[in-house]
């Protein structure tokens, strides 16, 4: 995969360790600016402990670069600062909080307030479910709708770099759907990049301009999507169909 | 001559037997040396090894926090001296202490059984609290404020000792008791329940482990040692008064048993030292030196050294394995056969922990 | 029935003391999940800081507003420098080490200032108000006006304001705050900075009546340890309830049962926390613990 320009996003030799296990054994990768990337595989592969590596949960060594600067060895909190927003598996809501609540927190770093009310009106015209449950606690909430809170949590952010750690997880795929439209909705609209770590491939093919695929904590491949289509192993892995 | 191979558990066994037989041997000898109030001080590090251990059975070994086994301590000197006062032969007014505190631990227990955290460790505050007043207030009994003297116990013609020396055999004897006692427990099958409860209660419970039975048992055993040191406090100082009970004492038997090692055997033993003689070594420069150099050393023992005195001695223990393994062929055993998970779990070890979740790898 | 009357406002009067200590304690204890035996020793010193203020010919108003500031500044930065090495270590760590700041704080006071009992003078006019047919200290309504004011600030501040909606999230879910941006260690750090102030409270307003001495606060302690456990260590509210309710109670049973009376008094929140626990182990507002294997 050539990318002109320099990637917004380049991983090197990137190593994750949960205490003394490794887990990522050195992977490489690149996300141009306003690209839509996924990282595809199978339970275990060590997609989930990618997105933590690149926001800082996980022992690493190795490195990643956001835009030149570096993202191994900080703080979440700093990592986020640069403009780097997660949407984690479990989703990561305030539970408690109402989703207005959930909003403001999202906009935290932005400080000016007549901005933030802004954006989170913005969010409640994407998000119509969102708004006509501004007040309601987050918990109560379905399954696709605090997905949507998340996600609308993660863009309040304004980042430079969406992650999304397997969005569709628990979630019809009608609703799935619909999520995925509204984030590559997004990336059309701001040219926010992203990087989707999915199981679902067939979705996730739909929307990427380019994929990797993890298997054991190694990239065993990476293209575009048809690419990964084309490929038979890949195909019968991970799309179900094939030999 | 062939190297000494430590990775081989026979000798390991046969290091530890050695290591234990000279500690005894020189704790026989120690009173034949010191002066009178250095020998008074050893048997107080012994009293007060008795009481942390029992704390520790309940605290290190079954995960349950007391900050009220000064009461236990409490009752247990009280009904020595009591006993005493009215005519009993010294040796005769202990186990009626132990059985008294057994029976109030067990009844502690029951309630303990709904209480976890910093629940119990609130209640078992309030009762050590309360215990000062209570003593007073029973003045008929206990002599109130003025407190109970009682004749300490004098060292018969025929063994030619001193008065504190025979105290402190006496103790000895006790503490050597205790300690094998409490060896035995927790190596036994109700040790083994009340370990798994500390580590997991839902799994414990899973397994069939009697909850309510154990946790009880341990609360009563545990009291009981308390008790059985408190009465032995009495042979050695003479004089009970309620301010001598008051809540520190609890506080100060936690923090011996977390600075001496929690979840071993031995670490009381240490812990009790450091009671004893850390105050001791600071009083001269002042009145709060004391407090001063304990609470910054409780500090900082935590920052440093979690596992305690014990801890770090293990830790030392199982370096020196691995150097003496012999080489490549065979491999040097990853955990020498020690007390079970007495250093490997959480509470001795929390260094093995570094805060990193796991959740299910996608 | 003037005399119940009266026993239950000045059982108010100690509740709001003891209340004071409890927000503090439930507020450090809902923001780092640790349960800080030296709260009452750090509201001890601080009552010390003023009483020294005062001998230096400071206003009382002046020293005390010096000594919250102070005080607040120091729960910082014994968040930040004692507590944070040991911050996600097993609990039983972390009760040692608030155990030994309970013991260093408490020599450290006695080193500077001695183990001499001191009169400290009270800010209230000596003088009675009737109200209703009861007669009541000014002394009391000024705790419960100060306590009132001062818990009124903390909910103003945690209910409506942006720092106080970053302060609640840090404490819920710090790691969902993270990916925020929030800082959520200086967030912790704020949380003791406040319990600090609001704990030293309690011990200004207590001195004049306990008289001050190194080891005045223990019972406070313990009494507020009852209240949060009581209100459930998770609402500042539950707390404040918490502490009137075991101030109301424990006056009345120091004054209508002969076997109590004023030494034993600690029996009563002891048993009373033993009840609640029993019988609703989350206390009177706290949410059941839900166990997930």
């Amino acid at each position: 995969m050539t990318v002109r320009t320099p990637p917004m996003l380049a991983v090197r030799d990137l190593r994750a360790s949960y205490g003394q296990i490794e887990v990522l054994h050195g992977i490489d990768f690149e996300v141009a600016t306003g690209q839509v990337v996924t990282i595809l595989g199978s339970n275990g592969a060590g997609k989930t402990t990618t997105l933590r590596a690149l926001t800082g949960r996980v022992s690493t060594r190795g490195s990643a670069f956001l835009d030149g600067d570096e993202l191994t060895g900080r703080t979440t909190e700093a990592i986020a600062r640069r403009g780097v927003a997660l949407v984690p598996q479990g989703r990561g809501t305030f539970v408690n909080f109402t989703v207005a609540e959930n909003l403001r927190l999202g906009g935290y770093l932005n400080k000016d307030g007549d901005a933030v009310r802004a954006d989170i009106q913005q969010m409640y015209e994407h998000f119509p479910v969102l708004g006509e449950r501004q007040d309601q606690r987050a918990g109560s909430l379905s399954g696709g709708e605090q997905q949507m809170l998340a996600i609308a949590r993660a863009l309040m952010l304004r980042p430079r770099m969406l992650l999304l750690d397997e969005p569709s997880l628990g979630l019809a795929p009608m609703i799935t759907r619909s999520l995925f439209r509204m984030v590559a909705a997004v990336n059309a609209d701001q040219n926010t990049t992203i990087v989707l770590v999915e199981q679902n491939a067939h979705l996730a093919l739909e929307m990427a301009h380019a994929a990797y695929v993890l298997e054991a904590g190694r990239i065993v491949m990476s293209g575009t999507p048809d690419d990964v289509r084309d490929d038979e192993a890949m195909a019968s892995a991970y799309l179900g169909y094939g030999v | 001559m062939t190297r000494l191979n430590l990775a081989d558990p026979v000798t390991q066994r046969r290091v530890k037997a050695v290591g234990v037989v000279v500690l005894l041997a020189v704790a026989v000898w120690l009173p034949t040396y010191y002066v009178p109030y250095r020998v008074f001080q050893f048997t107080t590090v012994l009293v007060y090894a008795i009481a942390v251990l029992g704390l520790g059975l309940l605290t290190g070994y079954n995960g349950q926090i007391s900050l009220g086994h000064g009461a236990f301590y409490a009752v247990g000197a009280y009904t020595t001296a009591i006993l005493m006062e009215a005519g009993l032969p010294y040796v005769l007014a202990i186990p009626p202490a132990a059985a008294l505190t057994f029976v109030l631990g067990f009844g502690l227990g029951i309630p303990a059984l709904r209480l976890h955290g910093p629940y119990l460790a609130l209640v078992t505050l309030g009762v050590a609290a309360v215990t000062p007043p209570l003593l007073k207030r029973f003045s008929g009994l206990t002599g109130g404020s003025m407190g109970l003297s009682v004749t300490k116990p004098a060292a018969p013609e025929w063994s030619g000792l001193a008065n504190d020396q025979w105290l402190y055999y006496l103790v000895l004897v006790f503490a050597v008791g205790m300690f094998v006692l409490a060896r035995n427990l927790v190596h036994s099958r109700a040790g083994r329940a009340m370990i798994a409860i500390r580590d997991d209660e839902l799994a414990a419970r899973t397994m069939g482990i009697p909850l309510a039975r154990v946790k009880t048992r341990a609360f009563a055993w545990s009291a009981m040692y308390a008790g059985v040191a408190g009465g032995l406090s009495t042979w050695v100082i003479g004089f009970l008064s309620p301010d001598s009970f008051a809540v520190a004492v609890s506080i100060q038997f936690l923090a011996a048993l977390v600075v001496g090692g929690l979840g071993t055997i031995f670490g009381p033993l240490f812990g009790a030292a450091f009671l004893v003689f850390i105050p001791n070594v600071s009083q001269d420069i002042n009145d709060a030196a004391p407090g001063i150099a304990f609470g910054a050393l409780l500090i900082l023992a935590m920052y440093v050294a979690p596992g305690g005195v014990a801890g770090l001695l293990r830790k030392g223990w199982i370096r020196l394995i691995t150097a003496t393994a012999p080489r490549p062929e065979s491999r040097p055993p990853a955990d020498p056969p020690s007390p079970p998970p007495a250093g490997t779990v959480a509470p001795a070890d929390p260094s093995a922990d570094d805060g990193l979740t796991v959740d299910a790898e996608q | 029935m003037e005399l119940f009357l009266q026993q239950v406002i000045s059982g108010l009067a100690s509740g709001a003391i003891y209340a004071s200590l409890a927000v503090a304690l439930v507020l450090i204890y809902r923001s780092t999940d640790i349960l800080n035996f030296a709260q009452g020793e750090m509201a001890m010193f601080s009552t010390y800081i003023v009483w020294q203020l005062l001998q230096n010919g400071a206003p009382y108003w002046l020293a005390v507003g010096i000594t919250l500031v102070a005080s607040f500044l120091a729960g910082i930065a014994i968040e930040r420098v004692i507590i944070r090495p040991v911050e996600g270590k097993p609990e039983l760590i972390v009760v040692i080490v608030t155990i030994g700041l309970f013991i260093l704080i408490n020599a450290l006071a006695g080193y500077i200032w001695s183990f001499q009992v001191r009169g400290v003078p009270s800010p209230w006019v000596a003088r009675n108000i009737a109200l209703g047919g009861v007669r009541v200290s000014v002394s009391t309504l000024g705790i419960l006006a100060a306590v009132a004011l001062v818990v009124g600030l903390l909910f103003v501040l945690f209910a409506k304001t942006r720092l106080g909606l970053v302060l609640r999230a840090a404490a819920e879910n710090p790691e969902a705050s993270r990916l925020v941006g929030i800082r959520v260690g200086w967030m912790l750090a704020l949380g003791w900075g406040l319990a600090a102030a609001v704990g030293a409270l309690s011990g200004i307003l207590v001195a004049p009546i306990l008289f001050l001495d190194p080891n005045m606060m223990l019972s406070v302690l313990i009494f507020a340890f009852a209240a949060a456990t009581l209100g459930g260590f998770e609402s500042p509210g539950g707390a404040v309830l918490g502490g009137l309710i075991v101030g109301v109670t424990e006056n009345l049973a120091a004054t209508y049962v002969d076997a109590i009376g004023a030494d034993l008094k600690i029996i009563v929140p002891m048993l009373l926390i033993v009840a609640v626990l029993l019988v609703r182990p989350q206390g009177l507002f706290g949410h059941a613990r839900i166990e997930r294997a």
